[in-house]
């Protein structure tokens, strides 16, 4: 169980880059772009094939982000100048990938020129790096030994996965928090808001957009660069549904912690990836469920967490009418007392 | 400031809902002029606005401001030289963000955007100074969204937002129709206030004819496309509407019909 719920928190912190882009596209640009789903395996991919050549894993994993920022950006330019509209050049943006991440994991072999998916087991990652410097710290065993302390049975591999992910993921968070307040981030929060309102102010709505888009799509490569080193794989196939989850997480999220100023929101879009993973880690311990329900249960979590603050709000509308009601009932019934 | 020379639009032309929306407008606005501009519905009075922000742009005619051609020139570049306060109370201002944002927003008309950051400490004392001109004490609520004001409070903050900046040209197209009355005249006073301060070129279409007489220096009335009318500051001074009435008719030879245009007398 400990196991279980300790390897969901460090994949939802490596998810949460990707919901930060999702957050930016749905939420802030108000632009639902599927891209999404593509532009994580572009992500995946790029790293993998670069570390697989023998590049280094940093410099991998930035160009899996400026891959990612690019695709984001030609979507853009399909809504934006071929006035497509936002879903559909979302859909063809994702569809065009899944041939180009072929192309790009195909670069690693002589064969072919398309390849399905590349396993890292041995090679090189930002992970691996990291560990290096970590374990010379000493404090996984310090940490396992308290944990041994307090009875748990399997103590986990490393906690420096989960550590340079939360230092990572925070400084992303607040980069956003801060890009968001500058006069670009200003403008293209209007983008979203009002369009007419901005381009009155002497904004390019269409710069931005593809501006937003590009860094969207960035987070969301960069997310799946980190998910393909730490899962030791990169698979044409991993992105499908990713932007579900995404938006999953963003709901997730807004629901329990409120959405009341953009830093608390960006707070709430990390965490809320990670209430997912746990959610799917505990829905996965059920004996009945299988690995392949994974996503029928993101579908599920979603329509929960729509539903119930719905739910939610009329009930306490109709509470609320009922007493009022009774109030009335006790009035008028003492009124009709008095005048008796 | 701003000129119009021999302006034309047609919308679905060749087509059987054809209607010609400007037919040759010339108009010239000198530096300070406050022209409003009355007429009944589809008059083009709209259309005209649409042609100097640069929503729409002409089939043929040729658009000055400042001297400089922007005939061609997209809607985002104009604004540089153009504020604009719209008849919706929605549509001037960013709901979801807050009171300072949208002034940051609204601040950075002129220059060109970067990554400094929009609401600093200077201009959050400069954005409090322009609020309190307004008496509605947003000035306090630097921090509260927009979507929470009244139609009147948002109203009031786009005119500050579309002048603070001391734009060449400033367009308020019926910005004070969706509003009740009491609202109305707040953001009337407020219009005679900020364009005095700036000595802002000024164009307001109004359906309010009252207030067409009283504000401003010149009067234009457009009818079918066209400037019918223009009465220049001298005449204006003593302009009733009886007489503007009376000049419709002896122009066109019809009664002017326009409900709105009646009940608003």
């Amino acid at each position: 169980m400990f196991t279980a719920i300790f390897g969901s928190v460090e994949q939802g912190i490596i998810y949460a880059i990707m919901a930060l882009g999702v957050y930016l596209t749905f939420r802030v640009l108000d632009f639902p772009d599927l891209t999404v789903d593509g532009s994580f395996v572009t992500g995946a991919a790029t790293a993998a094939t670069m570390i697989t050549l023998g590049y280094n894993p940093i410099i991998s994993t930035l160009c899996a982000t400026l891959a990612g920022f690019v695709a984001g950006s030609i979507t853009g330019l399909l809504h934006t100048k071929a006035k497509i509209n936002p879903l559909l050049s979302g859909i063809l943006m994702m569809i065009a990938l899944y041939s180009i991440n072929l192309r790009i994991m195909g670069l690693t072999i002589d064969t072919a020129v398309g390849r399905p998916n590349i396993p890292l087991a041995n090679s090189d990652s930002l992970f691996t790096l990291f560990f290096g410097f970590w374990e010379k710290l000493g404090i996984d065993t310090a940490l396992n030994n308290m944990l041994l302390s307090l009875g748990v049975e399997h103590v986990p591999n490393t906690w420096g996965t989960i550590f340079i992910m939360f230092v990572l993921t925070f400084a992303i968070k607040f980069t956003f928090d801060w890009f968001l307040k500058t006069e670009v981030g200003l403008a293209i929060r209007a983008t979203g808001d009002n369009d007419k309102m901005i381009r009155s102010f002497s904004a390019n709505t269409d710069t931005l957009v593809i501006l937003g888009l590009g860094l969207s799509n960035g987070l969301v490569a960069l997310s799946g660069a980190l998910i393909a080193q730490y899962g030791k794989f990169a698979d044409v196939g991993m992105g499908i549904g990713m932007i579900v989850i995404g938006l999953a997480s963003v709901i997730i999220g807004e629901a329990i912690f409120g959405t009341k100023t953009i830093v608390r929101t960006t707070f709430a879009v990390i965490f809320g990836a990670i209430i997912y993973r746990i959610v799917l880690a505990l829905a996965l311990q059920v004996e009945f469920l299988d690995t392949g329900d994974m996503k029928l249960i993101t579908a599920i979590i979603v329509v929960i967490a729509l539903v119930v603050p719905t739910l939610r709000k009329k009930r306490k509308d109709k509470v609320r009418k009922a007493k009022r009601r009774a109030e009335r009932a006790l009035a008028e019934r003492r009124e009709a007392k008095t005048i008796a | 400031m701003l000129n119009l020379k021999g302006i034309n639009k047609i919308f679905n032309e060749a087509t059987p809902d054809e209607k010609v929306a400007l037919d040759n407008i010339t108009l010239d606005l000198k530096e300070g002029d406050f022209v409003t501009v009355i007429g009944s519905n589809g008059a083009g009075k709209s259309t005209m606005m649409n042609m100097i922000s640069g929503a729409l742009l002409p089939d043929f005619g040729h658009i000055k401001i400042d001297g400089k051609d922007v005939t061609r020139l997209p809607e985002y570049k104009r604004s540089q030289f153009i504020g604009r306060v719209f008849q919706d109370p929605m549509a001037g201002t960013a709901p979801t963000m807050t009171i300072e944002e949208n002034l940051a927003i609204a601040y950075s008309r002129h220059q060109k955007r970067s990554l400094r950051i929009g609401v600093n400490k200077k201009r959050r004392e400069f954005f409090k100074e322009s609020l309190a001109t307004l008496h509605l004490n947003l000035e306090n609520r630097l921090n509260a969204k927009v979507g929470l004001l009244s139609g009147g409070e948002r109203q009031a903050l786009s005119l500050l937002m579309a002048t603070f900046t001391k734009p060449n040209i400033l367009l308020l197209d019926e910005h004070t129709a969706a509003l009740d009355p009491s609202r109305a005249e707040l953001i009337t006073n407020l219009t005679k206030q900020l364009v005095e301060k700036d000595n802002l070129t000024t164009l307001m279409v109004t359906h309010n004819m009252q207030q067409a007489i009283d504000l401003g220096n010149r009067l234009i009335m457009m009818d079918k496309g066209q400037i019918i009318l223009e009465v220049e500051p001298s005449a204006k001074k003593d302009l009733q509407i009886d007489d503007l009435m009376a000049e419709f008719q002896r122009i066109r030879g019809e009664k002017m019909v326009s409900d709105r245009t009646l009940l608003s007398v």
